[in-house]
């Protein structure tokens, strides 16, 4: 098995590093070459939103990736990466891959000063650390989306098919269940 | 400030990596810069270039002024205040900055503290020449370090030396036996705990960005093959001639700094670049302040 992490701007190395930590090795995309390599699964890390959208753009990936994940490459996006993700943003009109039934809330609890760690259940895992730094959470859900985790009534983690979405940091922390039940989702589509 | 507040600040820098911070002194410069990429502003009156030609005594900037950036862009939006001058820091807190820079780009307030950032929720990036003084800012609380460069000149020499400086004393100390950092914690004036992280993991504690003389893409590049984690850019885009443009290319050369190829087409037909000053020609060295 073979997980790409989209390397254009933010945390994508602590990603890297908790799926080494899995045993399971990754490849950085940073440019259009870069998708000819061979991937079971993507990984769109934290950093903003509006840099890594930027870039995907103008280095020609964002078709090839939207057409990829459309036909269920699994992917994973934390914060920055839900964003990417998300079919509507509520306080912003533009829309990245736009392949996941949620409509995403950009800077959702403020600036700086409003991010915060707690821990908080996160469905099939259990209580698990959570870290949110200026992060969105899920204002909405529509078809064949599964609400996996919620935060004082939040929606702050989410799954459609084959594409993952936290608001919060699984990468941060040293709890690696997050990492593994993404693993585990591209496991079931190696046949 | 609690030490899972100070995580969280550490963890902001993180998100930051692999991104370009650029000055910006009005709103409209703002939105420039987001549209081109940045992944977070510097709000100031004055860009360094234009402080070093007024001279004078150089000061936080007005609240408002930052206000207006804050409403402008969704990005993170930094400030800055002048060394050990709390009070200002103090202030930029009560108006939700997302980080402070502790900049020797300011005047100086305090000719030998620093400002206690263990005290302030909000985070704190400093300028460092060496690893002795980034350990020094880290120990006091900042949460990033920047090298400090020689701020609007456009020449990149200093922080290259600055770069250099600090990846050779990280690589001498991961070398060192570990009897040997109690010796080196006390010769840097730092906590023994922070030379032995760098003995172990081979970096500092904190993300560690470039700043002062980032002129070009290639300059860019140069920061990000010799370690930086991403790069500030102060009067080299405003004071050029096709701010968006050159922008854009600096984000790009940034994600992908060591392909030359693409950095050779970034590179075409952006125009004039800032004028600069050589290292030789500077009346003022901003980067002996604060030590």
């Amino acid at each position: 098995m073979q997980i790409a992490v989209l390397a254009l701007q933010g945390a994508f190395i602590e990603h890297e590093q908790m799926l080494a930590k899995l045993g399971v090795s990754t490849i950085e995309l940073r440019q259009k070459s870069d998708l000819a390599k061979s991937f079971d699964g993507l990984i769109i890390p934290g950093g903003e939103s509006t840099v890594q959208g930027k870039l995907l753009r103008e280095l020609d990936m964002l078709n090839d990736l939207k057409a990829r994940i459309k036909n269920g490459l699994p992917v994973f996006g934390t914060c920055a990466g839900l964003i990417l993700l998300a079919k509507s943003i509520q306080n912003d009109e533009r829309t990245h891959l736009a392949t996941m039934n949620i409509v995403a809330v950009r800077n959702a609890y403020g600036r700086q000063l409003g991010s915060f760690y707690d821990e908080c259940a996160f469905e099939g895992i259990g209580k698990i650390p959570m870290t949110f730094i200026r992060a969105p959470y899920i204002g909405s859900v529509s078809e064949g989306v599964e609400i996996l985790a919620e935060y004082h009534g939040n929606i702050v983690a989410a799954r459609q098919g084959n594409q993952l979405v936290t608001s919060f940091h699984p990468e941060l922390n040293d709890d690696l269940s997050v990492h593994q039940y993404f693993v585990d989702m591209v496991q079931k589509t190696i046949k | 400030m609690s030490q899972k507040r100070y995580e969280l600040n550490k963890n902001l820098a993180q998100m930051l990596k692999g991104g370009v911070i650029m000055d910006v002194t009005t709103p409209e410069q703002a939105k420039i810069a987001e549209a081109a990429g940045a992944c977070a502003v510097m709000a100031l009156e004055r860009i360094p270039a234009d402080i070093r030609a007024a001279g004078g005594v150089s000061r936080m900037s007005d609240p408002k002024m930052i206000k207006g950036i804050q409403a402008a862009v969704s990005i993170p939006v930094m400030a800055k205040c002048r060394i050990g001058h709390f009070a200002e820091a103090q202030i930029l807190q009560a108006i939700e900055i997302d980080y402070i820079d502790e900049s020797e780009v300011l005047s100086p307030a305090d000719d030998k503290y620093h400002i206690d950032k263990t005290k302030f929720d909000v985070p704190f990036v400093c300028g460092a020449k060496d690893l002795g003084e980034a350990l020094r800012r880290i120990n006091e609380g900042a949460s990033m370090i920047r090298t400090k460069g020689e701020p609007g000149t456009g020449d990149v020499v200093q922080a290259v030396r600055h770069m250099r400086m600090m990846q050779a004393e990280i690589r001498r100390i991961g070398s060192m036996a570990e009897d040997e950092l109690f010796d080196t914690a006390k010769q840097l004036g730092v906590p023994y705990e922070l030379v032995q992280y760098v003995h172990e993991y081979k970096k500092l504690p904190v993300v560690n960005f470039a700043a002062g003389g980032v002129a070009t893409p290639a300059d860019a590049a140069l920061m990000m093959q010799l370690g930086a984690e991403g790069v500030f850019v102060g009067s080299g885009i405003f004071k050029s001639g096709n701010p968006e443009k050159r922008a854009a290319a600096i984000v790009k050369a940034v994600t992908n700094f060591n392909d030359a190829k693409l950095l050779a087409e970034l590179s075409e037909d952006l125009g004039e670049a800032m004028v600069g000053i050589n290292e030789q020609e500077i009346e003022l060295l901003m980067a002996e302040r604060g030590k």
